[in-house]
């Protein structure tokens, strides 16, 4: 049996210069090699935006008038950043089990 | 018209650049390079040419900067010998997939170690596997051709790729000749205004310089050799209005005296020029001998070589780089994997010589025609020519 080509594109069909458009992320998910995710435990949580402000790929969104921030697990990496920040230790990064 | 001067020929290489027009110079000096970004700085800084000279602070940064500016829509030109290539290689490996057309001028010259600064070919040999068109000159005036040409191809639309031209170290880039330098008006016929493929514009912004996942990197590696082995049909066009503007023919493969000839040597760059009058003092003693010289040497012009070589019983092959743990030098190893399908295969012998600046004369081809000709069966390893063993 032939095996299948484990490709996203055709060679002749990439931009020359192997070049992207603004915004490609959009459609291409980029967390999806995460091991680990944060998961807040709300009971803790005081509003105070370090992991907001401390995410190096500002995955996480206010929540307003919820009073949290939430991440955006499309594209968070689970690096652990917020969950080390946390002054509450209100994150625990989770493992990611299929 | 062209006018006739008595020029150091890397000094007629940075007129060239003159006359092309380029945008942006950056560069680090190294013998026996300096010469060619010495005059240019001299040129930008006297108001001559309309450029930015960007002196950096190493041959990786030259590089870097030359992508960068080539990205940004600038003609790019930079210099570089020997040692200073290799701290470019990261980045030379980089210029032909984001398809940046900079153009280099290699002052060939021998690799460390043992420190050497004279003439070879272990620089450009070190990296003839990134995707660079690399063109050899044979003399002075070819080296300002060849430059002249580089923008001319590399800028095509069609081939928006990096050129190499390689001028042999001392040998060509310190002698003076007289050479043919062109006037701008005939420059601007045969060169169009750069037209970048790759554009970086704030009004339409792309990304340039991405990672690429096992899902597509095999795909980018094939589209980067695809537009490579195409560009040889745009040299060969480019070569062909050279000649229109300026009159001068030049080939990707040329061969000399190859009519009829048992024994064809094979070489690039300045010694094919001494080998063509040893070919000429052994056609009048009676010995059937030719020379074909490769102009192009990436993308491997394996056709026309192959048809150059398609009725000679022997093939000399001469390399000035040695592959250390292989059997053949790298135009050596070329030549046998091109002939093995051959229909009338040749014997194939391969000659190293004039490594580290060891001066290459006509007695040394020669010695190489009558080695062929006594030899009974084949052989199985290069051959140094001239090494005291």
């Amino acid at each position: 049996m032939k095996k299948p080509i484990e490709a996203i594109v055709k060679a002749g069909d990439l931009p020359v210069g192997f070049t992207a458009q603004p915004g490609s992320t959009v459609a291409f998910k980029t967390g999806d090699w995460r091991s680990v995710r944060p998961v807040l435990d709300r009971e803790k949580c005081i509003y105070c935006g370090f992991c907001y402000y401390y995410c190096p790929d500002g995955v996480y969104q206010d929540m307003g008038a919820e009073k949290w921030y939430k991440p955006d697990l499309d594209y968070c990496k689970g690096c652990g950043v917020c969950a080390h920040e946390c002054p509450k230790k209100a994150i625990t990064m989770t493992l990611e089990e299929v | 018209m062209s006018k006739r001067v008595g020029i150091e020929v890397s000094l007629a290489v940075a007129e060239a650049v003159k006359l092309a027009d380029a945008d942006v110079v950056a560069a680090y000096p190294i013998t026996p390079q300096t010469h060619i970004v010495e005059h240019l700085s001299e040129l930008v800084a006297d108001g001559e040419l309309d450029a930015a000279y960007i002196p950096v602070e190493s041959e990786h940064s030259a590089m870097s900067s030359c992508i960068g500016s080539s990205a940004a829509g600038a003609r790019t030109f930079t210099a570089t010998s020997s040692q200073g290539l290799a701290l470019m290689n990261e980045m030379i490996f980089i210029a032909p997939v984001l398809r940046t057309p900079v153009i280099l001028a290699i002052a060939n010259r021998a690799l460390s170690a043992p420190i050497n600064i004279w003439n070879d070919h272990s620089d450009i040999m070190s990296v003839r596997d990134a995707g660079w068109i690399c063109l050899f000159a044979e003399n002075g005036q070819e080296a300002v051709d060849m430059t002249l040409a580089a923008f001319r191809i590399g800028e095509d639309p069609q081939v928006s790729l990096p050129v190499s031209v390689n001028i042999d170290g001392f040998t060509l880039s310190h002698f003076i000749e007289p050479i043919l330098l062109p006037d701008k008006a005939e420059v601007d016929r045969f060169l169009p205004p750069f037209k970048p493929v790759i554009k970086l514009d704030i009004a339409q912004p792309i990304s340039v310089g991405l990672l690429a996942p096992p899902e597509s990197y095999t795909e980018a590696r094939k589209a980067t050799d695809d537009a490579l082995l195409a560009s040889k049909a745009v040299v060969k066009k480019a070569f062909d209005e050279y000649e229109a503007v300026f009159g001068r023919r030049y080939q990707v493969v040329e061969s000399y005296r190859v009519e009829d000839a048992e024994t064809v040597i094979v070489a690039m760059g300045s010694i094919a020029e001494t080998a063509s009058i040893a070919i000429d003092e052994m056609r009048e003693a009676g010995q059937k001998v030719g020379l074909v010289r490769l102009r192009l040497w990436r993308p491997f012009p394996a056709e026309e070589l192959a048809a150059a070589l398609s009725a000679a019983k022997n093939v000399a092959v001469i390399d000035r780089h040695m592959v250390l743990g292989v059997d053949n030098g790298p135009l050596g190893l070329e030549v046998k994997s091109l002939l093995y399908d051959a229909p009338n295969r040749p014997r194939v012998f391969n000659y190293v010589l004039g490594l580290g600046g060891r001066d290459v004369t006509r007695d040394d081809f020669r010695d190489i025609a009558a080695r062929v000709s006594s030899s009974q069966g084949v052989q199985t390893r290069y051959e140094i020519v001239g090494v005291l063993a």
